[in-house]
């Protein structure tokens, strides 16, 4: 019986038990929920991962101006500026991510990872892990398996919808899954990979979503970025060997908890944060249509 | 298999931006409604409904449209660029916004379509994740997702008819996965749907049209 990912805690006892990698009862789980062929699983992840990186690659090349005018080319700029803040490996990372997303925001083809609203953090992150660790495509794939383990359990427990959860759900998520990942390429231990996906949910909980008109561009792009720097912070700090203290399935509860008191203005409805905002409503009411015929009421 | 979510949930899937009930479910909805019509059609009207009357410019649902209207698939990378295909192919259109329109789903959008030969209408609602319903086909309600081969079948109201057709569906071996009847006016017109899980042969598709109570019928593939 494969494993299916509803704790950490036990994923890691089915993995200790059964003597296997984090990536394997990934694989073993997909077989047997979906009856798919390992072969194809590892095609499907690497279809995926040439997306993201085409995503990435368009979001440079492209014209990437969204149909309200909010997102205009910012990836390009990141990228292509020549005084890094940190170093140039840092910059990459940040105009990565902004790229891939910008790429989401303009109806180019991107990967829900896990959804389209935090579609540019993974491509962020392993496209430059990759690069400066040498990783072969191999070891991204297995990678990728482990966000995707990642994933299941914090929808099992809590959500990946900002409608549901807030942004701390979309993008909060994404960036544990990515921590995760990189933990696993480096060669971190199954605790540290949880350790990293505890961390991370501490750093992004309580993010309302809020996008601007309702639309999946201000603040989303600019919080892949910021999700793929805390992905990577994260990282570090896990692959040191520091604990989390809260164990990660208690972090995602805390989630849970947080999105269930939410209150539903900030939960994808444009109501509240910064969508509404004096300078947010002012460009809602000049980017959403106006001339709407309004029916009567029924009763 | 199993209801469990796929890997292919999370890291997945490969999609149009910026949202799959914005940009593939109304591209699904346009591509039904060729379907309907058998053409892509040379004059569209479009009505976006509720939540999508203010959002559709932002989030390219007009794009998405369009572009399903001239059949492109939901992963095509040409559907941003739609209304330049739609002046090529000679499609024109039209787009309006009503709020407030409380018996339809927050994210409707409706459509009435013209080839050379015929006129049609279609209701369709975008339920998140690239899932569709078409609640309304020529004004008859119906109530499919086109994630089944969909068999619509315009015929006299006549007593036993439905079962007539089921059993003709399953002597083709066909399995009805859902079956509905709309009626307009007593022994008038009924519109029966079936959804199932395999495709039909034409010769079966052939035999249901030449009964004389049956006016049309109109078969569609899965939508993708
Ligand atoms: S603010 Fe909302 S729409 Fe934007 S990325 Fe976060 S969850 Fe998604």
């Amino acid at each position: 019986m494969a494993y299916l990912f509803e704790t950490f805690k036990g994923w890691n006892a089915y993995c200790t038990k059964k003597n296997c990698s984090l990536a394997e009862s990934v694989i073993e789980y997909e077989v047997s929920q979906k009856g798919s062929l390992e072969t194809d699983i590892y095609q499907g992840i690497a279809k995926a991962y040439g997306v993201m990186k085409e995503a990435v690659e368009t979001g440079f090349t492209q014209d990437m101006t969204s149909n309200s005018g909010m997102i205009s080319n910012g990836a390009k700029k990141v990228y292509h500026y020549d005084k890094p803040v940190l170093s140039k490996e840092f910059q990459n990372l940040i105009a990565r991510a902004l790229s891939a997303k910008e790429v989401n925001s303009c109806m180019g083809r991107v990967v829900a990872a896990p959804t389209a609203g935090a579609s540019g953090i993974l491509p962020g992150v392993l496209y430059t892990l990759q690069e400066l660790h040498k990783l072969t495509d191999k070891e991204v794939y297995d990678g990728m398996l482990v966000a995707a383990g990642i994933a299941l359990i914090i929808a099992h427990t809590s959500s990946l919808a900002g409608a549901v959860g807030g942004c701390q759900a979309e993008t909060g998520s994404a960036a544990a899954m990515a921590a995760g990942a990189i933990v696993y390429c480096l060669g971190g231990d199954n605790n540290q990979v949880f350790n990293a996906v505890g961390i991370t949910i501490q750093c992004m909980l309580g993010l309302v979503c809020d996008p601007v008109a309702g639309l999946v561009e201000i603040p989303c792009v600019v919080r892949n970025a910021s999700a793929a720097a805390i992905a990577n912070s994260s990282a570090q700090i896990a692959l040191a060997g520091l604990d989390a203290v809260i164990p990660a399935d208690e972090c995602v509860e805390a989630m849970a908890e947080v999105a269930e008191s939410m209150e539903t203005r900030y939960k994808e409805t444009a109501l509240g944060g910064l969508a509404a905002t004096k300078t947010g409503k002012r460009i809602s009411k000049r980017v959403l249509i106006q001339d709407i015929d309004i029916l009567p009421d029924q009763d | 298999m199993g209801d469990k979510s796929s890997v292919f949930d999370m890291i997945g899937p490969i999609m149009i931006g910026p949202s799959s009930s914005h940009t593939a479910g109304v591209v699904k909805i346009g591509r039904a409604a060729v379907g309907l019509l058998g053409s892509i059609p040379i004059k569209a009207e479009i009505t976006f409904y509720n939540s999508f009357a203010r959002t559709y410019e932002g989030h390219g649902s007009d794009r998405a449209i369009i572009a399903g209207l001239l059949n492109l698939k939901t992963d095509d990378e040409h559907i941003k660029t739609s209304f330049d295909a739609a002046k090529e192919k000679g499609l024109t259109y039209s787009f309006r916004s009503v709020g407030n329109a409380s018996t339809f789903h927050p994210n409707t959008v409706s459509v009435k379509i013209w080839s050379k030969e015929r006129q049609c209408t279609l209701v369709g609602e975008s339920k998140g994740g690239g899932v569709i319903n078409i609640a309304e086909v020529d004004e008859f309600k119906a109530g499919f997702s086109t994630s089944l081969v969909t068999l619509i079948i315009k015929a006299h109201d006549i007593k036993g008819s439905i079962s007539f057709i089921s059993n003709v569906i399953s002597q083709d071996g066909g399995n009805i996965a859902t079956m509905s009847v709309s009626r307009k006016g007593k022994n008038d017109l009924a519109c029966q749907v079936f959804e199932m899980d395999s495709a039909l042969k034409t010769t079966t598709i052939d035999y249901i049209n030449s009964l004389d109570w049956v006016i049309e019928t109109i078969y569609l593939p899965v939508i993708d």
